[in-house]
């Protein structure tokens, strides 16, 4: 006989999201949760640090599952601003769309977004990877540092400006690239690298070959002396 | 910060309910800015009735009548006069215009917060909620309605630095952001001869589309000559009376979200402001791209 799950189910209509919240950083937690009716909530399951299951059913605001960490949190809806920012480790997977800035300064874990992404989308990553099923904003890996943007859709301008040594797998067009973001070759090591990222988010039937790679040119790595006069 | 709400109907069925929605639009915002709020309502049978010219006053003294008498004499014509908080909402059998100059030539201190057919501007200081209450916005009717709630950031809090700003025939602006050139803008256009209420960032917006929409564009053109003219940060929402249009500037940080169904058009600074809403579940949501204008007509 297999193990009956237990469940236990939020309501934020009738349950503060100080208590909500509380209870998920609650030591040794472990099991699935469920919380309803978000109707748009900012800091919806933010710092969670437990190997749990969550589902939140419907649109968040701001921040949602900020700085988790084992967590695997499925949002059910869109999400606003800053999903997932700086998340540890775990998996954050967002069903509809998110606004800007998802997956923002994020260290590690897995961040998918099943929709578009807005503006900014992995700005300042640092180790998380993204991937996102539709479009990205602009300024999107803007100063991205480390980690991986796939983005099965578009983009708008200014892919990666300033982008340090994270790595952007793109299958549509960027309106624009920003400065010091090149294309760069497919070798098999991103093409099994992208399959992983692709099956891990569902898209295990994309074909690698019709991705591109972005990355920094490392021109903005040194300070030149000879144009001392420009800085 | 600041928040931001306007909301079109589509469906005559919802009519009825404009104000009590608008009010949970407006007051779930309340946390964005808290210290003036405003609402624009169109087509309330009760304060606008249909046919009448109609003028939103602030800070005018005296009591109804003598207000009433005073814009009366003026006019020729016997002038109706309704309080709602802050606001003295007057009403007359002539056009907005004819009404206005008489308003302003018996109050020449007042604040027009608005004027046109079907148009009623309620603004003034404190929290969106006791704001709401003062109106008795929830009992509103009509087919279209904006809101701000306001953080005060380049101007002083007082009535004129609430929005939204009406300063154009029928027409509202509202603004979620800070224009930074708006001082020189200001002085370009009041040596063209447009008159300011307030050293308001949005009032230029404001005077600045109405002056193109007053020489013949259209608000799609006025919008985006504002894109080319502005700097700053900016999600917009002028709406006039058959229409309502959004845009944001270039970077777009300031947030907007869209949401529409065969009943209604929608847009909040945040969704949690659509989230009630009839119908919502199945809404068509979206945030606006920078620098695109969003418009929809009745």
């Amino acid at each position: 006989m297999d193990a009956v799950t237990e469940v236990t189910t939020f309501d934020l209509r009738t349950d503060s999201l100080r208590d909500v919240n509380a209870a998920l950083h609650a030591p040794g937690l472990e099991g699935e949760f469920v919380i309803a009716h978000p109707a748009g909530a900012h800091n919806v399951a933010v710092g969670i640090d437990a190997p749990v299951k969550l589902t939140v059913e419907g649109h968040v605001g701001y921040y949602a599952a900020g700085m988790n960490q084992q967590a695997e949190v499925t949002i059910d809806g869109n999400a606003g601003t800053g999903v997932a920012e700086n998340m540890m480790s775990g998996t954050v997977w967002v069903k509809g769309n998110a606004s800007q800035s998802a997956g923002a300064t994020a260290h590690g874990g897995l961040l998918v977004i099943e929709g578009n992404a807005a503006a900014r989308c992995g700005i300042s990553m640092k180790g998380v990877d993204i991937v996102v099923g539709g479009d990205v904003g602009h300024m999107s890996a803007f100063m991205a540092q480390a980690g991986r943007l796939v983005i099965r859709g578009d983009t708008g301008d200014a892919l990666g400006d300033s982008v340090y040594e994270a790595r952007i797998y793109l299958r549509g067009t960027a309106a624009s690239l920003g400065a010091d973001c090149v294309a760069k070759p497919m070798r098999p090591e991103h093409h099994e690298e992208l399959g992983r990222l692709l099956k891990a988010a569902g898209f295990e039937h994309d074909d690698t070959g019709d991705y591109t790679r972005y990355g920094s040119a490392r021109n903005l790595y040194h300070f030149h002396v000879d144009h001392a006069g420009s800085y | 910060m600041c928040g931001i709400v306007g909301l079109h109907l589509r469906n005559p069925a919802l009519y009825p309910r404009l104000g009590e929605l608008l009010t949970g639009m407006l007051c779930e915002m309340s946390n964005r800015g808290s210290d003036s709020a405003g609402v624009a309502v169109y087509g309330d049978p009760g304060w606008t009735p249909p046919g009448r010219g109609c003028v939103s006053l602030l800070e005018v003294d005296g009591d109804t009548e003598s207000i009433s008498a005073a814009v009366s004499s003026v006019l020729g014509a016997p002038v109706q006069v309704t309080v709602l908080g802050d606001t003295h909402l007057l009403t007359a059998d002539v056009d907005s215009a004819a009404l206005l100059a008489a308003a302003k030539t018996a109050h020449p201190d007042a604040l027009v917060a608005g004027f046109g057919a079907d148009l009623a501007v309620l603004k003034g200081v404190g929290d969106p909620a006791t704001l709401t209450r003062s109106w008795g916005l929830a009992g509103a009717q009509g087919w279209q309605g904006v809101g701000h709630t306001r953080m005060a950031t380049e101007s002083a809090v007082t009535p004129s630095g609430a929005h939204p700003y009406a300063v154009g025939p029928e027409q509202c602006l509202v603004h979620n952001g800070s224009f930074a050139n708006h001082a020189t803008i200001r002085r370009e256009l009041r040596a063209a001869g447009v008159q300011f209420d307030s050293e308001n960032d949005t009032e230029v917006g404001a005077r600045f589309v109405a002056a193109r929409l007053a020489e013949g564009r259209d608000v799609e053109t006025a919008l985006k000559d504002l894109c080319a003219t502005f700097d700053g940060f900016y999600t917009l929402l002028v709406s006039n009376r058959d229409s309502f249009a959004v845009v944001r500037d270039a970077i777009a940080c300031k947030p907007a979200v869209i949401a529409e169904t065969a009943d209604w058009v929608a847009m909040g600074s945040e969704y949690r402001a659509l989230s009630g809403l009839p119908g919502v579940e199945h809404a068509a949501i979206w945030e606006p791209e920078p620098e695109v204008v969003y418009a929809w007509t009745r």
